[in-house]
């Protein structure tokens, strides 16, 4: 087990990383845009389409404004980190894969109970499915695991393998604590050790504030409108643009914007239930004019 | 004779689906074998979390030869015709064929003899197409073979009679061998037959049969909460479910930590079930014990204590919430929680949750006196509170504990204990198999609940269609009928429904027959389960007007009576006077729709006594005069075995009637100067009986 004394929140990281490069993935930055999870990466949601062999792994700040708790609760958080791993086309081994990583975590199988159990994974916003479980470890719900069928609204062939772990979850398990607060980041001993706590705690009271109290609903409405239309421009969907070439990558930061507004709105509790399906609808419309805009591109 | 054996291996399939995908492929295989014309004499199958296996015995070695006979053209045909025939018939030579005469002159046949193939060679595309063909509830493609699956496939084991069949499976080994448990003996091995495939698989940690695992979680689940002085809450769903989850069961006992135990038991349980999978384990008095119970699939050196651990960490972590929730959620009053129904969409086009608790307030101050020992303050205030806990932590966490949370904070705000009850019981009966509420207030609740939801999407044309009903509004229906049947409340649904249209907010102009006429319809399904026939509740249930127009529809809505109707209706159809008149009713009323259509107009008018020409009317008539205004009466005193009673003394007449006199014919008396058509006049009698016999029951409804 080769890191298995180092159990800090980094070390989790570093280590998964090293595992991962070693089965021939490319190692990414986290996408500099906020996003709902690590699948909105473009890495991923676009990636994830076309015939080309892809491995990537990476880590991805996740953003669920309706999820703050005010850094109060101990397994709840606004921000949070996912792991990432993407295997086009899925590996014939992918669950053998999955659990030599959790070895290379010091996660001896032999000694745990370690359980796939059913979790289709699907996303509104981004018009993608798959199926997969959620993989238990002693109970912890410590990943999720997809085979990729759709993304766009468009079938994914080769399928790929996307595995997501939940950084905290397995870090809070790994190191027996029993809040996220808690978490050792560093590993660093005596004075020089840095808890999950002292970095993320006041980002959490005060993102919480923000996300339900505070954020300007009337800039964000704007602000989603104005990422829909440019995202839309970008794609020439407007006719009186059709001479330029559409550009898939541009449009489809915008479409993330709007998608991260529209969260933004939702936490902020001012999109109804009947309007909530409509905006979803749109920020869709959206994601899939990327996805056919990317596809066309790599084609043409 | 030959043994099949066939082992899909894939990755964990979802347990929900385990039970019905081997039962299918069972089937699947076994008509596939008897179509081939090698049935098999037995098949089994067993299902795992990742395998399907299948067997059989008593295969024919091959398929029966097969002489199949062809007509071919006549003799002296064209040959053209001739050559085309013996290409389609793969002959050569119109020499191989036979010359018979079949009486319409002599033709060619051509006898095609094709000899049965050995099993082993049919076998393998049979299989392949029957896993092709496998229904599941949601499949997926994936890279290794082109056809569909609900997970990957991973390899598959085919023998017959021992010997290694090559199902095409493209990417996914096919062989003679298989794994066993995924962590605890995950190394290949080969198999030689059933037996061998069984006994290989048990000593590699892996118990196929699912009955038997479920068997062993039982008894395990009873052994540990029994050494804790306790019993297991049953839970069948939950134990097919984690029998689904294990290929090797280990069950183990983990604590609940002391903290938590103040939660009421019900969010304790929901939290262990809904998220962890684990089952309760309940003191000898039914209190939860602070003990959880939950299956492992592995067995680990230091015997589960570590999985131990680490599950009690993660149900710390959810009772903690649990607690958060509990706790905030107490400090908010219910009623200080309307307001907040008021942002909370009921369904779009019909309001907010606010408006539909409100429309129940006033539906049940109308419901309480049909329900004895109902308060009208009580049930309004119930009604009103109902749905107030959906705004609480708790219920956002676990949707299924509404109505349940309610009346925990309804007792936590000092409301009567019966509007508490009221509010957890007003959300059921759930199903066929949930209890119905039986106290008063709780009745009135409830049936405002399902009332206000089915006048409310039926108001916005959202009625069920087929096998789609997503607003539940079958099990509403079915709901309305037992709380009404169960109390025996009498009350016109009609009235109710009619009520529940008129609502704030639902603009609802539809006929109120369209919500009687779906309740009817669930009527007949749930008396049918209890051997009562549908075509009488229809009888009984939609009355024809007494002029027997049919678009003219009276309905008895009050299910109590109805149903009272519908025994003694029963009872009486099953006496021989019974079956007798209704035959005599469907005779007299076919010939008054054959003659009526025929001319054009009914025949609905007064019967003219003055104008009989033989015994039999006058008799008809004297047993039929007076005989409306007497049942009219019994029917009121729902006296209803004395209106049957009354009915068969009608028989003798209308026999005689039947049996003496015709109808049809051109005689015409003179009465008072007026020329009268006896035929008119029979016909008028006739309508007569069957508008009589109609008071009591639509009998045009009636089968057999």
């Amino acid at each position: 087990m080769p890191s298995r004394s180092d159990t800090s929140f980094q070390g989790l990281i570093l280590a998964l990383q090293r595992y991962w490069a070693e089965q021939g993935c490319i190692i990414l930055q986290p996408y500099d845009i906020e996003v709902g999870a690590g699948t909105f990466h473009p890495a991923t949601a676009l990636r994830a389409l076309g015939p080309e062999p892809w491995r990537a792994a990476y880590v991805q700040p996740s953003r669920r404004p309706t999820d703050g708790r005010y850094g109060e609760n101990p397994n709840r958080l606004q921000h949070y980190y996912q792991l990432q791993v993407i295997l086009k086309p899925a590996p014939t081994d992918s669950q053998d894969l999955y659990l030599k990583s959790l070895a290379a975590l010091g996660i001896d199988a032999s000694q745990h109970d370690i359980r796939f159990v059913e979790d289709d994974w699907e996303s509104p916003t981004l018009g993608a499915w798959g199926l997969g479980w959620e993989v238990w470890l002693d109970g912890m719900e410590v990943s999720q695991f997809t085979y990729f069928q759709q993304v766009g609204g468009i079938e994914c062939d080769p399928v790929s393998t996307e595995l997501t772990y939940g950084l905290e979850r397995l870090a809070i398990y790994v190191q027996g604590v029993e809040s996220i607060f808690d978490l050792d980041f560093n590993g660093a001993p005596g004075a020089g050790r840095i808890t999950y706590g002292d970095v993320f705690k006041r980002g959490e009271r005060e993102f919480s504030a923000y996300n339900f109290e505070r954020a300007n609903t009337e800039m964000l409405f704007r602000h989603f409108a104005d990422a829909e239309s440019e995202c839309k421009a970008l794609l020439n969907v407007d006719e009186g643009s059709a001479n330029r070439p559409a550009l898939p990558l541009p449009a489809y930061d915008q479409c993330l914007k709007a998608s991260h507004l529209f969260n933004l709105l939702d936490a902020r509790g001012v999109i109804s239930v009947t309007e909530r399906a409509a905006y979803i609808g749109r920020v869709r419309a959206l994601a899939k004019g990327c996805c056919d805009a990317w596809l066309a591109g790599a084609s043409g | 004779m030959g043994e099949l054996l066939l082992e899909l291996l894939s990755e964990e399939i979802p347990a929900r689906m385990q039970r019905r995908a081997i039962e299918d492929f069972k089937a699947l295989v076994r008509d596939k074998l008897a179509a081939a014309g090698i049935p098999a004499k037995n098949v089994g199958g067993t299902v795992t979390p990742r395998r399907l296996t299948f067997f059989a015995d008593g295969i024919p070695e091959r398929q029966p030869d097969r002489s199949e006979e062809r007509r071919g053209p006549r003799v002296g045909a064209p040959q053209q015709a001739l050559d085309g025939f013996l290409r389609a018939a793969g002959l050569q030579s119109i020499d191989q064929c036979e010359v018979r005469d079949t009486g319409r002159g002599a033709f060619y046949f051509a006898i095609i003899q094709s000899a049965g193939r050995p099993a082993a060679e049919v076998l393998p595309e049979l299989l392949h197409a029957a896993i092709a063909e496998l229904p599941w509830p949601k499949s997926m493609r994936f890279p290794a073979a082109p056809l569909r699956w609900v997970r990957p496939l991973n390899s598959a084991l085919c023998l017959f009679d021992g010997a290694m069949v090559k199902v095409p499976l493209d990417g996914v080994p096919v062989g003679a061998t298989t794994r066993g448990h995924r962590f605890l003996s995950p190394d290949e091995f080969t198999v030689k037959n059933a037996f061998d495939y069984v006994t290989k698989l048990e000593a590699a940690y892996v118990i196929i049969d699912q009955d038997r695992r479920r068997d062993i979680i039982a008894t395990g689940l009873d052994r540990l909460a029994r050494k804790e002085g306790g019993t297991v809450k049953p839970d069948r769903d939950l134990l097919d479910e984690v029998t689904g989850l294990v290929e090797f069961p280990v069950v183990l006992i983990g604590a609940i930590d002391e903290a938590s135990m103040a939660l009421p038991a019900e969010v304790l349980a929901t939290a262990m079930r809904t998220h962890q999978k684990y089952f309760s384990c309940l003191k000898p008095d039914g209190s939860p014990a602070p003990r959880f119970l939950f299956v492992a699939n592995n067995k680990t050196p230091d015997d589960g204590k570590t999985i131990v651990a680490g599950n009690e960490r993660v149900l710390k972590a959810r009772l903690a919430d649990a607690r958060f929730f509990w706790d905030q959620d107490r400090k908010i009053p219910l009623a200080s929680r309307l307001e907040a129904l008021k942002d909370r969409v009921y369904y779009e086009k019909l309001g907010s949750v606010y408006d539909k608790v409100q429309r129940m307030e006033a539906l049940a101050e109308v419901l309480v006196p049909h329900v004895p020992g109902a308060d009208a303050e009580r049930a309004r205030r119930a009604a009103l509170l109902s749905k107030a806990d959906l705004s609480t932590g708790m219920v956002g966490e676990f949707p299924e504990l509404q109505g349940v949370m309610g009346r925990y904070y309804a007792l936590n705000d000092g409301e009567d204990a019966r509007i508490a009850d009221a509010i957890a019981d007003h959300y059921k009966p759930l199903g066929p198999n949930d209890t119905c509420p039986t106290s008063p207030d709780s009745i009135v609740v409830a049936l405002a609940d399902k009332l206000d939801a089915l006048a409310a999407f039926f108001a916005i044309g959202e009625k069920p269609t087929g096998s789609r009903d997503p607003f539940a509004l079958r099990r509403a229906a079915q709901g309305i009928i037992r709380l009404i049947l169960e109390n025996r409340l009498r009350l016109s649904l009609h009235d109710a429904f009619a009520r529940a249209i008129s609502g704030r907010a639902v603009e609802y102009r539809g006929p109120v027959f369209d919500l009687l006429e779906f309740v009817a319809d669930r009527l007949k399904v749930h008396l049918r389960d209890r051997g009562v026939r549908h075509d009488l509740v229809a009888a009984t249930f939609i009355r024809p007007s007494e002029s027997g127009i049919a678009s003219i529809r009276t309905y008895d809505s009050d299910l109590v009576r109805l149903l009272a109707r519908v025994e003694s209706l029963q009872k009486f159809l099953d006496t021989e006077d019974g079956a007798n008149l209704l035959i005599a009713y469907r005779r007299a009323s076919n010939i008054v729709e054959i003659e009526e259509k025929r001319d054009g107009r009914s025949y609905d008018e007064p019967v003219d006594a003055g104008c009989f020409r033989q015994p039999q009317e006058e008799a008809l008539y004297q047993r039929l005069s007076g005989m409306r205004s007497t049942l009219e009466s019994f029917l009121r005193q729902e006296a209803f075995g004395r209106v049957m009673e009354r009915l068969a003394t009608l028989r003798a007449a209308v026999d005689e009637f039947f049996d003496k006199v015709t109808v049809n014919t051109d005689e015409k008396v003179i009465v008072d100067g007026r020329e009268v058509s006896v035929r008119e006049n029979r016909l008028r009698l006739l309508s007569r009986i069957r508008a009589v016999m109609n008071q009591v029951a639509d009998f045009s409804q009636i089968e057999g």
